[in-house]
């Protein structure tokens, strides 16, 4: 009998090893590709030149090759929070359609970013730009801290989900009614400077900002992979996961925490990038054809850092808004998603 | 085994059952009837530590679940709920699986052992074939045997089922109702189910729980059904209950 199981598991192990090593080798290739393209007319020939001297760091091109490696790094580092922030959204709320920022933690950002970019100059207050360019990315990570700590807050004394998705998005709303105030108020000019914040951008993370980027959603990964139990036990429902022993109330607030750092994090320093979250999982889904966390996270995750590459090297050849390149790649995968869950109800 | 102590519950202030008190035995089936809205699955969420009580205690084997941490008392008490479990991409093999979650390590690491007892359980429920389907591929039937499954494997002294037999057709139920006395029987576990299923109830179980509210009645089956308030509770114009338990008894006593 035990012979049956461990089949069963080189099989579906076979799987997933074939496509984790295929994404593997795409995001390798993926990240040489983005080191070698870019808005700027070096091309990759002198890339390679400047990478392969060993002391060159005065030249032109290794200052771009420092802030494209940047820029790819970071587009990692969002691809990876985002997936594994949506793939913890989608299975605690049940939902495909569930996202990172479900619970407002993008208005909240997106609300700590107004008060920097369109209070601050309605106050007649004049921020020199480097503080100004943290203290969004500080605000904005306060603004989401501050809606999961009151949605939490909320959550311990309800009991089911749906309310807490409610309360979620009602603090979203308030949030946007704030947000639109603040922008019917506001200059031309800064109004430009917060919907350019808005589209999303990674561009403009630097080096410093991007090790803290970095930290913070390793934390959160971290707590993610913490996670992978409870959120298998969730794949039952809430009822069944606390019958089976689960603390549902703990892991709701640890997947929060988790999802806040993640998303929170990616939005205070790129923007709220869209619709990452949101189709990544399905892709892994569809990938993997597993429902295990223990594959899926590390296999969102992975697909997340991909898609995302693929995404930024697009972005900056095409020049266009990081968030139109992601609806553009994401809303197919969730108009597929829709079709297939008709087809099965 | 499970006892009820002077148990009160109910929405708010609507009491559904006051004060009321029973023990149920290892090694027997108990179906839990009662009229629709009476009470049964809140009763049964109380038993099984889902919700609490307004008042009084829920024991297994002597102790207190409300004192139990949530993983003890994932060892104690099972629970097949009404949810469907439709999850694509997840096997059958896998919910069951989970069963073993309150043996498990923080990351859901499964021994050997582990294995065996799912596969054991898979075998029990006679599902071992579908161990590779995935839960939305399959007819309710067996997806309520998938879920007992992993009741099975979750090892507990007690195992509780609200409306296992709802969406079934006339032979599943039977045949699902066998398979939970023999559990009982076989294995030595205290199986508690709620059921619209009258005669299927008084056929196969060896005691009956009514609830009559605001009161809770516990009888081995055979005086259940020589007892007026069975006959009462279900009453309905132009249907002679009393009449029909009658045959039924008698039915039962030339088997």
């Amino acid at each position: 009998m035990s012979a049956t199981a461990h089949h069963d598991m080189t099989h579906g192990g076979r799987r997933g090893a074939v496509a984790f090593a295929v994404l593997g080798v795409l995001l390798v290739v993926l990240l040489a590709v983005d080191l070698l393209t870019g808005d700027s007319d070096l091309s990759p020939r002198a890339v390679i030149a400047a990478l392969s001297e060993r002391d060159g760091g005065t030249g032109l091109a290794s200052s771009i090759i420092a802030i494209r490696s940047t820029r790819a790094a970071v587009a990692v580092i969002v691809g990876a929070a985002l997936a594994a922030g949506g793939l913890q959204m989608q299975t605690v709320f049940r939902n495909p359609l569930a996202d990172p920022y479900l619970l407002g933690i993008s208005s909240g950002a997106s609300l700590g970013a107004a008060l920097m970019m369109l209070g601050l100059p309605l106050l007649g207050a004049r921020l020199p730009s480097t503080a100004l360019s943290l203290g969004i990315a500080g605000a904005a990570w306060i603004g989401a801290a501050v809606v999961l700590l009151a949605v939490g807050a909320v959550s311990r004394w309800v009991r089911d989900i749906l309310g807490v998705l409610i309360i979620g998005v009602m603090f979203g709303y308030v949030a946007s009614a704030v947000i639109q105030v603040l922008q019917y108020l506001s200059s031309a000019e800064s109004l430009k400077q917060f919907s350019l914040w808005s589209m999303g951008a990674i561009g403009n993370v630097t080096a410093p900002k991007a090790a803290v980027m970095a930290a913070v959603v390793i934390a959160g990964l971290l707590l993610s992979v913490i996670c992978i139990k409870p959120l298998n036990l969730l794949l039952l429902g809430e009822d069944y996961a606390r019958s089976m022993g689960l603390d549902v109330r703990r892991s709701r607030l640890l997947i929060f925490t988790s999802v806040t750092l993640l998303a929170g994090t990616v939005t205070a320093f790129c923007g709220p990038v869209g619709f990452i979250g949101l189709a990544v999982p399905h892709v892994a889904r569809m990938i993997f054809a597993n429902a295990d966390h223990r594959v899926l996270l590390p296999g969102s995750i992975l697909v997340g850092m991909d898609m995302m590459l693929v995404c930024d090297i697009l972005a900056k050849n095409l020049v266009l808004p990081l968030n139109s390149i992601t609806a553009l790649m994401g809303i197919p995968v969730i108009i597929w998603v829709v079709f297939k869950n008709l087809r099965i109800v | 085994m499970i006892e009820l102590d002077d148990i009160t519950i109910g929405h708010g202030r609507d009491i559904l059952l006051r004060g009321v008190s029973c023990r149920i035995e290892a090694g027997k089936a108990t179906a839990l009837l009662g009229r629709n809205g009476a009470g049964k699955s809140t009763l049964l969420r109380v038993m099984s530590g889902m919700a609490k009580p307004i008042a009084g205690r829920v024991s297994v084997d002597g102790r207190d679940i409300s004192a139990m941490r949530p993983r003890e008392l994932a060892r104690a008490v099972s629970l097949v709920t009404t949810e469907r479990v439709r999850t694509p991409n997840l096997c059958c093999r896998d919910v069951v699986a989970f069963g073993r979650a309150p043996y498990t390590n923080w990351v859901g690491r499964m021994s050997d052992d582990d294995y065996a007892i799912v596969e054991q359980s898979l075998a029990l429920v006679g599902m071992s074939a579908y161990a590779r389907r995935t839960m939305d591929t399959m007819s309710d039937g067996e997806c309520q045997r998938i879920m007992i499954a992993r009741a099975l494997a979750q090892d507990t002294r007690v195992i509780m089922l609200d409306e296992p037999t709802s969406f079934l057709d006339l032979p599943n139920r039977y045949e699902l109702v066998s398979l939970l006395a023999s559990t009982a029987h076989e294995r030595g576990k205290a199986v508690l189910f709620s059921t619209h299923e009258l005669d299927i109830a008084l056929s196969l179980c060896d005691t009956v729980m009514l609830i009559d509210n605001p009161s809770l009645l516990c009888l081995p089956t055979r005086e259940m059904l020589a007892e007026p308030r069975l006959a009462r509770v279900f009453d309905t114009r132009g249907f002679d209950m009393g009449a029909y338990l009658r045959a039924f008894a008698e039915r039962r006593r030339r088997w």
